[in-house]
């Protein structure tokens, strides 16, 4: 499985690639092939400021549900179209078009405690 | 855990193995999507080796399948199989269960393998009084289920008997790859035609073999047990444990078709559930499909349009065929009419479905 060396990830299996004071929040390969085939992905934050760790959505696959977690605090800008009517984007690219949503960085310097992809290859043994 | 023999098959084909009623079982291949649609289409194999088989056989074999079973065996002749269930003497069901009629003398019952352990207890004791011959042959026999539209086009390569006019539960025993004494089955799970076949363990990887060369042309492939679920669910069948279990009965499963109150079938608990037939019952199961977006799981409580809980989703999935969220759950039986709105707490949101006739997918 590939882990980008660009991005930054979390212990639940999110992805984070920063872009100034915006990030690009996406699912790991890993958690994609543990769902499954992807079905279904709700985000109704947009526009909402949210702490880090809380739920910013669901992401259902056809036997499973979970939700999705802001990897650090910010402003949830925008819900990938593509990939609300097209789920399986994120099995299929999920560090490319399968990204979930936008954020804005409330504290930028949260992401110092996020995972580079060495740690959260380790993290997967 | 235990493993059935087809566990390195498995392994090979990049199964993704979890356990599954004390089994280690393939949960997904390919993935979930694909598989349900190949089975739909073509043609899947599943490994159902972990089900459970007694024998009941004797003078008595009879009176014992009938004294425990609700449909009515009398009515089974020899080489046709029946669809029922084991009540339970609380207004309960044991378990669902396949009974094969080889003569008046020989039956066969094919058991959940969650509750093998379970069913033989019941039917042993239930046994006592009676005194037929029952013997457990669950870890001695192996078994495959092939699905789908082209099953049993692909099957006939492997045998000189005619299968491909045999009719929907009967079974034949014949010679099957080569094999003698292989029994074939017109019967499955997931509503896209094929069969099922039971056989000794040492012959299984030979079987296994000949099942995916004679499919290959028609596209076989292994099938996890999370298509199996989704097969199953968007035909409208009880799955033991989610739709059915200790405490629903026959007649709130909406099995009244497997529970026959005829003469000479004075099956357990006969006369509660006739009661419950006449007279009424306080739950029923019904299927529903969202209409707002959302997906169904088990244990969601089901809601009328105050917001009042009326029941609980029993199973629940997106279902692949028709890309809706569909369930089965238990309502008041004021509310199991077909087009009846009800609402699906998902995670707190109250979204809107409505009670549609089974099966869900009508091919």
């Amino acid at each position: 499985m590939k882990y980008p060396g660009n991005l930054l990830y979390t212990k639940d299996h999110e992805w984070l690639k920063i872009e100034g004071d915006e990030a690009y929040v996406g699912i790991t390969e890993f958690a994609q092939g543990e769902l499954g085939d992807i079905v279904y992905i709700e985000v109704n934050t947009v526009g909402e400021t949210l702490n880090k760790e809380e739920a910013f959505g669901t992401i259902e696959a056809v036997k499973t549900v979970s939700d999705l977690f802001m990897p650090v605090s910010g402003e949830v800008l925008e819900f990938n179209s593509e990939i609300e009517a097209s789920p399986d984007v994120v099995n299929k690219d999920p560090y490319g078009k399968g990204w979930i949503v936008k954020i804005k960085l409330t504290d930028l310097s949260q992401t110092k405690e996020l995972l580079t992809a060495d740690k959260y290859s380790e993290l997967l043994g | 855990m235990k493993a059935t023999i087809f566990k390195d098959k498995h392994e090979s084909l990049g199964g993704k193995m979890v356990e599954f009623a004390g089994f280690y079982m393939p949960v997904q291949f390919e993935g979930i999507n694909v598989e349900h649609e190949t089975v739909r289409k073509a043609i899947g194999l599943f490994d159902v080796s972990h089900m459970g088989e007694f024998w009941v056989e004797g003078i008595k074999a009879f009176e014992l399948c009938q004294k425990v079973s609700t449909n009515n065996v009398a009515a089974l002749t020899d080489g046709k199989v029946q669809y029922s269930c084991f009540p339970n003497d609380k207004g309960g069901i044991v378990d669902d269960f396949l009974l094969y009629r080889f003569n008046e003398q020989k039956y066969l019952m094919v058991v959940n393998a969650a509750n093998i352990e379970k069913d033989w207890a019941w039917v042993s004791k239930q046994n006592e009084s009676i005194g037929a011959k029952i013997t457990n042959a669950s870890d001695d026999t192996s078994q495959l289920a092939v699905q789908g539209p082209l099953a049993l086009k692909a099957m006939q390569k492997l045998t000189k008997e005619s299968i491909l006019d045999m009719e929907y539960y009967t079974f034949k025993v014949i010679t099957f790859a080569g094999i003698e004494n292989v029994l074939f089955s017109i019967t499955g799970y997931t509503g896209a035609g094929g069969c099922e076949i039971y056989f000794p363990h040492n012959v299984g990887n030979k079987i296994f073999d000949a099942v995916m060369e004679a499919g290959k042309e028609f596209g076989i492939k292994p099938i996890g047990l999370a298509a199996r679920d989704t097969l199953r669910l968007e035909m409208g069948f009880c799955l033991y444990g989610n739709d059915i279990n200790d405490t629903t009965s026959p007649i709130e499963a909406k099995l009244g078709w497997i529970t026959k109150f005829v003469e000479g079938n004075d099956f357990i608990n006969r006369p509660a559930l006739e009661k419950q037939k006449n007279e009424g019952v306080s739950k029923t199961l019904v299927g529903f499909e969202m209409i707002d977006k959302g997906i169904p799981r088990q244990h969601y409580p089901i809601l009328d349009s105050k917001s009042n809980i009326i029941g609980e989703v029993t199973s629940g999935t997106m279902s692949p065929s028709l890309k809706v969220g569909i369930g089965m759950g238990y309502v008041k039986p004021e509310f199991s009419k077909i087009d009846t709105e009800i609402f699906i707490d998902i995670r707190g949101k109250a979204l809107k479905a409505k009670v549609v006739k089974l099966p869900f997918y009508k091919g």
